[in-house]
């Protein structure tokens, strides 16, 4: 049993996401930095799938009511345990009655906790993950509050030896300026050649409007090709005729800021979507504040599958370092 | 037969979107409603979503198993195996109550004002009045008379995109507002393009707003007869009526489904796109004689 004594600014229950319903209008939801959901589980030695506690900007802070293994990865908000600092990217064994808490974000914006067992609440519709737009999911359907008591669950695998650790050249760091790689395609028809160019040109700065649902950007403003709107599509040059919008994908509604629709987006809507972020990358952009600044940088399909393969080579070894513990 | 053309793009290394028709048509959505249906049936390993849409749709793998590239040829091929639309849909007609000028809505139309096109009129004034018709009584009849194909579901969970079964002279078409609302109630009846929507919970919005329905599209508890199985009533290819209702009407639907009793009258029914483009209205009168004499 974990006990929430203070929530942090927003603390969710995520997994790898409730994947396969788009067809009724349901974002998968999930784990922002996939990768640091992966390597948290394998460091307490739980099934990839294990929900954990998915902590924005400001953490939490925690109580633990009996003895476990933890671990902490992502973005660098320094954890404490009993106020003293801990390392991230470690299995760390604690006590009952110890409490976890968090200094000021340095860098990334979200840090993962994993519990041995997974953090346990029903499954929704094959996920833990919170979707908390229309409350189901997670922990009653919402951010973790005062109060809250969380259960751990049977999701563990094996054990893992305290102190186990991670080299230190497979953890990804993170700067306050990003380049995101991108498939450009969709519906790039609609812009400009000119836009296209300043849309990949651009340094961007991410807005204050930047969490689960999507990133919004601020620096030029695109164009969009002159035409008489197809019928259906609604009037604005940067309409469609409604498509869906896949994780990842960019629109840039009337042309204004471009907006990264990420894991609690709308599955659909009428706005041209311009170019999307590959999967590789979508765990980076997760780890990206207000105010930092974002360029997005054209790659093919093959490039984007081919830094897939090296991802998954990084969490091969990750996997081997634990094993060989 | 198609005046349409296909185009197959990347959505990053997992997505692949496929536009069928840059605007809408029934064509169009029957189209989508065929290949992905018959992609479903070929039960491909490495699919993990298949999401349709109104003129287009797309489709999620893992790029691992099936490669992004290997997936559109299997896609072109399926395109080609049905081309003359020659399937059959097997779907539900169903009768969807609807207050139009409802105080709730109402007082959400007022409130927004400043963001719409016209400021001077009410949302079913102005959209009367840009399709050609002499009153909103007269409009709120063109809506209520012939049924309207889910030609998708998105946005949030359950909300559908309906596409009115009439020919395209017919078609209603209104914008959206000019920027958009911060609030519309739940189950607000609304449009935008060529789109008639229920919005499944309260929320931002930017379509007309009309009517509200009295009885809910989407339940999460899932108490109501109509959502055992889902969360979300609509399914792609149904065919909702949506008929303007009364006050008394609306109040005593609103107590059947706050007793847990309400169900929605419908009947299963099966299609072809053909018999739909060929004649829209003699499809929409066999519908609704369907839907309500059968």
């Amino acid at each position: 049993m974990i006990k929430v004594l203070k929530p942090g600014l927003q603390t969710t229950v995520q997994d790898q996401g409730r994947l396969g319903l788009y067809e009724i209008g349901m974002p998968p939801s999930g784990a922002m930095d996939q990768f640091a959901l992966r390597v948290g589980n394998m460091i307490v030695g739980n099934h990839p799938n294990a929900a954990v506690l998915e902590i924005t900007y400001i953490g939490p802070e925690l109580i633990f009511e009996k003895d476990t293994q933890i671990s902490l990865t992502g973005g660098l908000i320094p954890p404490k345990i009993n106020g003293v600092p801990v390392p991230m990217w470690e299995t760390l064994a604690v006590k009952a009655g110890d409490v976890l808490s968090f200094d000021f974000v340095k860098s990334g914006a979200r840090i993962y906790l994993a519990v041995e067992g997974g953090i346990d609440v029903p499954l929704v519709m094959n996920s833990r993950s919170t979707y908390t737009l229309i409350g189901i999911g997670g922990f009653e359907g919402r951010a973790l509050a005062e109060g809250d008591v969380l259960a751990t669950g049977d999701l563990h695998e094996r054990k893992v030896a305290a102190g186990t650790r991670i080299e230190e050249s497979l953890i990804p760091t993170f700067g306050r300026s990003h380049e995101i790689r991108v498939i450009v395609g969709l519906c790039s028809y609609r812009l400009t050649e000119e836009s296209k160019r300043i849309f990949l040109e651009t340094e961007w700065t991410v807005t204050p409007e930047a969490n689960r649902i999507g990133y919004r950007h601020k620096g030029q403003r695109l164009q969009f090709v002159e035409r008489e709107q197809p019928f259906g599509a609604g009037s604005n040059p940067s309409n469609v005729t409604d498509l869906g919008y896949p994780i990842g994908s960019i629109q840039v509604p009337d042309g204004v800021e471009p907006i990264v629709l990420l894991h609690d987006a709308v599955t659909g809507g009428g706005y041209a979507t311009v170019a999307t972020v590959i999967s590789t990358d979508l765990n980076r952009m997760g780890q990206i504040k207000t105010n930092e600044k974002v360029k997005f940088v054209s790659v093919g399909l093959e490039e984007a599958l081919q830094i897939r393969k090296e991802n998954q080579l990084v969490l091969n070894k990750i996997a081997e370092n634990i094993a060989s513990r | 037969m198609s005046k349409l053309h296909t185009r197959y793009e990347y959505g990053g290394d997992e997505f692949v979107f496929v536009q069928l028709s840059e605007a809408m048509s029934l064509e169009a959505n029957f189209k989508g409603i065929a290949i992905t249906r018959k992609l479903k049936e070929r039960n491909l390993e490495g699919i993990i979503d298949i999401c349709p849409a109104n003129a287009s749709y797309m489709v999620r793998v893992d790029p691992d198993v099936l490669h992004p590239d290997r997936l559109i040829n299997e896609l072109r091929e399926i395109e080609d195996s049905i081309k003359d639309l020659d399937i059959e849909i097997s779907s539900r007609v169903v009768d969807v109550p609807v207050l139009f000028e409802d105080p709730w809505t109402h007082e959400a139309v007022m409130m927004f004002r400043d963001r719409h096109q016209d400021p001077n009129s009410t949302d079913l004034e102005y959209s009367a009045r840009i399709n050609g018709y002499n009153s909103k009584e007269e409009f709120i009849g063109a809506i209520d008379a012939a049924p309207f194909l889910v030609s998708m579901i998105g946005f949030v969970p359950g909300l559908p995109w309906c596409f009115q079964i009439v020919r395209q002279e017919k078609q209603i078409e209104v914008p959206k507002y000019v920027r958009p609302r911060t609030y519309t109630p739940e189950r607000t009846f609304g449009f935008g393009g060529a789109f008639a929507v229920i919005y499944p919970v309260q929320g931002a919005g930017g379509y007309q707003m009309y009517g509200i329905a009295p009885a809910p599209i989407y339940q999460k508890e899932q108490t109501l007869p109509d959502f055992q199985e889902s969360i979300v009533f609509p399914q792609q290819g149904d065919i909702f009526r949506y008929r303007s209702i009364t006050r008394d009407e609306y109040d005593a639907v609103r107590a059947e489904v706050e007793a847990g009793t309400f169900t929605y009258r419908k009947k299963e029914i099966t299609f072809t796109p053909q018999e739909v483009l060929e004649n829209p209205e003699r499809f929409s009168e066999m519908v609704l004689r369907r839907l309500y004499h059968d």
